[in-house]
C-alpha cells in the first residue's frame, strides 16, 4: 500500500452559464492586455490524501466515492480526476 | 396532526416555521434534529431553510446524506406531505426527491428581497387552497437559489405538472423562472421564498393572507380546520 494524491476537479458542464468565469474574462483579464485569452471558467479542486495499492485503484477509489456520495451533481458538473504519488 | 420541523447543523429558520406552525395555525410541531429517526405519529414533514452544514461542498449536498433522510424518503413513498424552504428545498433536490439542481444566483450574490410568487399548480397539500395564478408575495434569502433543469428534466416537469410555483419576473436567472417544483405524486414540495416570513401583518408589508394559504392548504389536506 502507498499514499497518492488524487485531485478532483468539479466544473459546470458545456452550456451551464459560469458568471464568474465570465466576469474574471470579461472584467479583469480582457481589460488588461491579455487579448489572447477567449474563455475561463471556474472550478471546484478537492484534493484526497489516500492509501490505495497502485495509482489506479487510488483514481478508481476516489472516483467511487465522487459518484456514492455526490461529491459533484451529475446534471450540471462533469469530474475530472488526476492521480500522484505522494 | 403533527409536523416535524427537521434541524439538521446550520438550520437557522427552525424556530421561525415551529413559532409559525404553532402560534399561528396552532398546529402539533416538533423539532426533530437530523441524526434521529422521524417519529412515527409524523403527519407532515418540512426541512426548513439554513445553511446547513454552511453551504459546505454545495449547498444542501450534506445534510442530504443525513440519518432522517432515510425516514423522509420513506414518508415521501407513503404519500406524506413534506415541504422543504429554502434549504430545505436544496436538501430534498440533492437527496433526488425532487429533481433538478439549485445553482448560484446569476448575480453571484445572496439575495434578500421582496418577490412575487404565480402559483402554477393547485393540487399539491401546500397549494391546493390557491387559485391558478394567483400572486404571493414573498421574500426570498438565498446565494444559490437559481433553479436549472436539464432539457428533459424541463420537459417531464411540464408533462408531469411539476412546477408550482414561479417568480412573476426574472429575480435570479431561474430556468423558466422556476422558484418551486414538486414530485411526480405532489406530496413532496420545494420551494426557495420562505412562507414562514410572509404569514404575518406584522411582519409582511404587502399581504400575508396569500402566504398563510400554504400551511391552510396543509391543514384542509389533513382536515384540520382553521
Amino acid at each position: 500500500m502507498a499514499i497518492f494524491q488524487v485531485n478532483v476537479t468539479i466544473e459546470n458542464k458545456p452550456g451551464i452559464s459560469d458568471p464568474e468565469g465570465q466576469t474574471i474574462l470579461n472584467d479583469l483579464v480582457l481589460k488588461g492586455a491579455h487579448k489572447t485569452v477567449s474563455n475561463i471558467k471556474t472550478a471546484k479542486m478537492l484534493k484526497f490524501t489516500i492509501k490505495e495499492k497502485d495509482k489506479k485503484s487510488a483514481q478508481s477509489k476516489v472516483r467511487e466515492i465522487c459518484d456514492e456520495l455526490r461529491i459533484y451533481n451529475p446534471m450540471v458538473s462533469i469530474v475530472t480526476t488526476d492521480v500522484f504519488e505522494n | 396532526m403533527k409536523v416535524a420541523v427537521v434541524v439538521f447543523p446550520g438550520s437557522n429558520c427552525d424556530r421561525d416555521m415551529y413559532h409559525v406552525l404553532t402560534d399561528v395555525f396552532h398546529l402539533d410541531a416538533e423539532y426533530c434534529w437530523h441524526e434521529k429517526e422521524l417519529p412515527k405519529n409524523i403527519d407532515a414533514v418540512i426541512l426548513p431553510g439554513g445553511f446547513s452544514y454552511g453551504d459546505r461542498l454545495r449547498a444542501g449536498v450534506i445534510a442530504a446524506h443525513s440519518p432522517i433522510i432515510r425516514d423522509v424518503k420513506k414518508m415521501a413513498e407513503k404519500g406524506i406531505p413534506i415541504l422543504g424552504v429554502c434549504n430545505g428545498f436544496q436538501i430534498l433536490v440533492e437527496s433526488g426527491l425532487l429533481p433538478g439542481v439549485l445553482l448560484k444566483n446569476e448575480s453571484l450574490n445572496f439575495m434578500c428581497e421582496w418577490t412575487n410568487l404565480i402559483v402554477e399548480n393547485n393540487k399539491t397539500p401546500f397549494t391546493n387552497q390557491f387559485k391558478l395564478d394567483e400572486k404571493i408575495p414573498i421574500p426570498i434569502a438565498n446565494g444559490e437559489g437559481r433553479y436549472y433543469a436539464d432539457d428533459e428534466t424541463m420537459k417531464t416537469l411540464k408533462k408531469k405538472n411539476q412546477i408550482v410555483f414561479r417568480y412573476s419576473e426574472v429575480v435570479n436567472g431561474s430556468a423558466d423562472r422556476i422558484a418551486g417544483v414538486c414530485n411526480e405524486d405532489g406530496n413532496v414540495v420545494g420551494m426557495m421564498p420562505h412562507p414562514e416570513r410572509a404569514v404575518e401583518s406584522d411582519i409582511n408589508p404587502i399581504d400575508n393572507k396569500p402566504s398563510s394559504l400554504i400551511f391552510e392548504s396543509l391543514m384542509a389536506k389533513m382536515g384540520v380546520g382553521k
